[in-house]
């Protein structure tokens, strides 16, 4: 019985913490797998997303609540750095994804596709052709 | 019972990242990421980050879906059924996977008041805020004022993304032209 | 019965002219209100960007650009970093060092309080003014497929 407690307060315990990690690595199975680009930014979100869960878990305290003085001398609040860290990582990160998508857009007009490998291929028949990259 | 709240909706989060792998038509895969950064605002309601839910909900569920919707009618909808190559990014990303959850085995419990990360500065921001600065939200001090530096940097960084952005699509060149008839290869 | 374009939004363009000037009127508190509530610079740009964007989605790019320019959108990025870093200039010319609020005022709560809110509302500023021009970047080029593909 002592160890059924000790297993279900371990589990709940980290259980964020696992489900980080599921989430941050099926965005990098997005990322590695997917050969359309605009696929490979929407699992670079959802790792980056994973990332700020991580964050946030970790600032989290039992029995604190939101860190908005109210004037109440004696209250508990939950971390304050790590939202502060992760206000700036979600706009930087949102930044980063406008930069993708225009460089996708631009992919796509120059090689008429946005496959991973097509573009590959289109690069290699190039340089066997001798010709210089494209616009 | 907040606890089972959030255990249901990371579980929520698990199986909507499951699905994004899963689909291939594009506008359902950004629709889903929509919905996955929707759910991600709400765990951290339930996390006390009210700062980082505001800001989560209007730059994920707003912006970071109209940006890949314009993108998607500029590009493509569907994506290429690739035959077999996910077989060696299954095993990496299960390799590291393995790895991470035995780190996390030292990690302090979740909502641990005694934690490191609770008891190294965080106090003192609290405290200076209530006797020095007296402005009632602990996390614009803290971004304003205690690491005003670090926002100013971010600040740079969005300036820069969006002279790149600009520079990059903002003229609208009809640039339609295929590159097997053209030999010099270099747009005005 | 097929409707003219225009007759089949309907009632997107009426909801729409209802609900932007409530959003416009929003990101302005949000963005003043940073210091009392969730919210701050970041959040309230983005709100303001978003009214704007919803007005050009719903109306068009021309009738959006026409009331909203882009050279607003550029001036804008431009000048809330200026305000941020001239914040900071400020408070050097006034003896201290870069960035250091105490200066600007004769209490330290009330200088805190005016530093945050400039500094506040550069942020605001420039992220409205990017959000704005990266919408009207990628709305702007002349798109692939028609409506009826999606």
């Amino acid at each position: 019985m002592a160890d059924l407690d000790h297993l279900s307060g371990l589990v709940l315990g980290l259980y964020n913490y696992w489900i980080v990690i599921a989430l941050m690595m099926t965005g990098l199975y997005i990322v590695m797998a997917c050969g359309n680009l605009v696929k490979k930014i929407v699992g670079l979100n959802v790792f980056q997303t994973s990332v700020f869960l991580f964050y946030i878990s970790m600032g989290k305290v039992e029995g604190g609540t939101a860190p908005i003085l109210t004037g109440d001398p004696a209250e508990m609040f939950s971390n304050p750095l790590p939202h502060v860290l992760i206000l700036t990582a979600i706009v930087v990160g949102v930044a980063g994804t406008a930069l993708g998508l225009a460089l996708a857009v631009r992919i796509r007009e120059s090689y008429g596709t946005i496959e991973e490998d097509e573009i590959n291929a289109a690069d290699v028949s190039d340089a066997r052709l001798g010709k210089g990259g494209r616009a | 019972m907040e606890i089972y709240v959030n255990v249901v909706l990371m579980g929520m989060l698990a199986i909507i990242a499951l699905a994004i792998v899963r689909v291939r038509h594009l506008f359902a895969a950004v629709m889903l990421a929509g919905v996955y950064s929707l759910v991600a605002a709400i765990v951290f309601v339930s996390l006390d980050a009210v700062d980082v839910a505001f800001t989560e909900a209007a730059v994920g569920a707003g912006v970071s879906t109209l940006l890949f919707l314009g993108a998607l009618a500029l590009t493509t909808r569907r994506e290429k059924v690739t035959p077999n190559r996910s077989f060696v990014p299954l095993l990496v990303v299960l390799a590291i996977g393995a790895a991470l959850v035995y780190g996390t085995l030292d990690l302090p419990k979740f909502g641990d008041p005694q934690a490191p990360v609770q008891t190294h500065v965080a106090p003192f921001y609290i405290q200076d805020t209530r006797d020095s600065i007296q402005i009632p939200n602990i996390v614009t001090t803290v971004l304003a004022s205690y690491r005003g530096f670090d926002t100013l940097g971010e600040v740079v960084v969005v300036f820069t993304a969006g002279i790149g952005v600009i520079l990059l699509i903002g003229r609208a060149h009809l640039s339609q032209r295929r590159h097997d008839d053209d030999e010099s290869g270099e747009e005005a | 019965m097929k409707y003219r374009l225009a007759e089949r939004h309907k009632l997107l363009r009426v909801i729409t002219k209802m609900l932007v000037p409530p959003i416009m009127l929003f990101g302005l508190y949000v963005q003043f209100h940073g210091d009392y509530g969730p919210g701050g610079g970041f959040q309230a740009g983005i709100i303001f960007a978003t009214g704007i964007a919803l007005y050009g989605i719903v109306f068009g790019l021309d009738k959006a650009k026409a009331v909203f320019p882009m050279g607003w959108a550029r001036n804008m990025i431009a000048g809330g970093v200026l305000l941020y870093a001239g914040t900071g200039v400020w408070s050097m010319l006034q003896g201290a060092q870069f960035l250091n609020y105490n200066v600007l005022a004769h209490e330290v709560a009330h200088a805190q309080h005016y530093g945050i809110l400039l500094v506040e509302f550069g942020v605001g500023m420039t992220v409205a003014g990017v959000i704005i021009a990266i919408f009207y970047s990628f709305a702007g080029r002349p798109p692939r497929m028609s409506d009826e593909d999606w």
